[in-house]
């Protein structure tokens, strides 16, 4: 037991650990913001193309379809070691600025995909009686889209876009598999270093401590929803 | 105006769905100023008749002509037509995540061009004269049925139409709310507004209405005065009709 205390919350090594999983930490906080900032307008676009109506748009939809299924079912890692080769098949070089540029696509490229079906599951619920009604005012069909359909298709799927981000937060940490030394791999060096494996937990403490407010905030909003709703009922 | 000097002109229409055939080649004349009646069973074709004239539905055959306009063609564009043609449904259809002022300006606003402060300016103006002015800045779910239905009429009337298709609009409506509904369309009819009307108030069909259509499976089976629709139908079928919405004391 003593052991096992020792080998994974050993107090010394947690706070000789915290700057080094800090500085590696660093970089899964900024893949997660730049990802995040990437996928959410992407996906947006993605799920309107693959919801365009009439058959000149069925290559734009068949394309759509190919991408979500192709990268919603591949798993990230594999994405991520498959940008990497192609990086490297295009001589970008290793520095970490490649590097972590390598991680953002294959983060962008996965979680759009998903982050498309959530809206398009958001853009669905919406009665189609709501852009009929726009649309018979003489509202385009974007304009229809833009003004009626997805501002209440967008609310409705806030919770499980925010379910999707926090999931893209722990997924950062896959990145160490390309070489990018992000709070994770920081972890392993700190525990190769040292024979002590309390830097994980310190990089776990940092993950949980990143996503619980997150997880909250979820909460929150889905609390409120059900409350309005239920108001509605009354 | 078209040749023929009618405001709206069908002629030959028909519809389907799959396989299913709902309009089985209807000619219906409405003139300007003039309020037209479908009266019918559920399923009778009425909502989708309307639904074509505004070409929410595109039409399998036959020819619509509104204000000389031919609006079956392949190159009609369909949003401004709509916004001579107002529409409104059974089920108020009203924007929830839109204020009442939203609602109603925002047509006026994004397919019109008109300037968010004149577009205000105007929808404030019709509902005061619906008296709901002070529930403009409210949501539609404040508001009751009754309400919501007029404010979806005047959403309707903020483009400026010049024709408004009603399609059962006090169906889904609590009996104590239907009246209001029904007055707000009684005073457009006064302002000279074309309107067609698919409806099951026979009442308020006879005393707001210049013509009456009977429409059963899909074809006018009858068409008249109110007058001589409901006190002395021709066919077998407007009698039976009538008979049937009789004894649901509707009239």
């Amino acid at each position: 037991m003593g052991q096992f205390l020792h080998e994974f919350f050993s107090p010394l090594d947690f706070i000789r650990a915290v700057p080094q999983v800090w500085n590696g930490f660093i970089f899964n906080i900024k893949l997660m913001l730049a990802a995040e900032a990437l996928v959410l307008p992407l996906a947006l676009a993605v799920a309107i193309v693959r919801g365009l109506p009439g058959r000149a748009a069925a290559p734009l939809r068949g394309a759509a379809i190919v991408y979500t299924d192709f990268f919603r079912g591949t798993p990230l890692i594999l994405v991520l070691l498959l940008v990497q080769g192609f990086a490297q098949l295009n001589y970008f070089g290793l520095s970490a600025e490649t590097l972590f540029r390598t991680g953002l696509i294959a983060l962008v490229l996965v979680y759009t995909a998903y982050v498309t079906e959530v809206y398009r599951a958001g853009i669905e619920s919406v009665h189609p009686s709501q852009r009929m009604a726009a649309r018979s005012l003489g509202l385009s069909y974007m304009q229809a889209m833009r003004f009626v359909v997805l501002p209440q298709a967008i609310r409705r799927v806030i919770p499980p876009l925010l379910n999707d981000f926090i999931g893209l937060q722990k997924d950062t940490a896959l990145v160490t598999f390309i070489g990018l030394t992000e709070a994770a791999a920081q972890a392993g060096l700190y525990s190769n270093d040292f024979a002590n494996d309390t830097a994980y937990i310190v990089a776990a403490v940092f993950f949980i401590f990143l996503t619980i407010p997150l997880a909250r905030f979820t909460d929150h909003i889905i609390r409120q929803r059900e409350r309005r709703e239920r108001a509605q009922a009354v | 105006m078209s040749e023929n000097g009618h405001f709206v002109s069908l002629q030959g229409i028909r519809k389907r769905f799959d396989d299913l055939e709902v309009l089985h080649g209807i000619d219906l004349d409405v003139g300007e100023h003039e309020v037209v009646c479908l009266i019918g069973a559920s399923g009778s074709g009425k909502s989708t008749l309307l639904r074509c004239i505004n070409l929410l539905e595109r039409v399998d055959a036959g020819t619509i002509v509104v204000d000389g306009q031919t609006i079956t063609g392949t190159k009609i564009d369909v949003n401004r037509l709509r916004q001579k043609i107002g529409i409104v449904f059974q089920a108020y259809n009203l924007f929830p995540h839109m204020t009442v002022l939203q609602n109603v300006t925002l047509a006026p606003r994004k397919a019109l061009g008109i300037s968010r402060g004149d577009a205000a300016g105007h929808a404030r103006a019709l509902l005061r004269q619906i008296g709901l002015e002070d529930k403009a800045d409210e949501f539609p779910d404040r508001l009751s049925g009754g309400q919501q239905q007029r404010v979806a009429i005047v959403r309707a009337l903020a483009t400026g139409p010049k024709l408004m298709l009603l399609d059962e609009i006090t169906s889904a409506l609590d009996p104590q709310l239907i009246g209001e509904v029904l007055e707000l369309v009684r005073q457009l009819a006064d302002t000279g507004m074309t309107m067609i009307l698919a409806t099951h108030e026979m009442s308020f069909a006879r005393e707001v209405a210049n013509k009456v259509c009977f429409l059963d499976a899909g074809v006018i089976c009858e068409e008249g005065t109110p007058e001589q629709i409901f006190s002395a139908p021709r066919e077998e079928r407007t009698r039976e009709f009538l008979a049937r919405v009789l004894e649901g004391g509707r009239l």
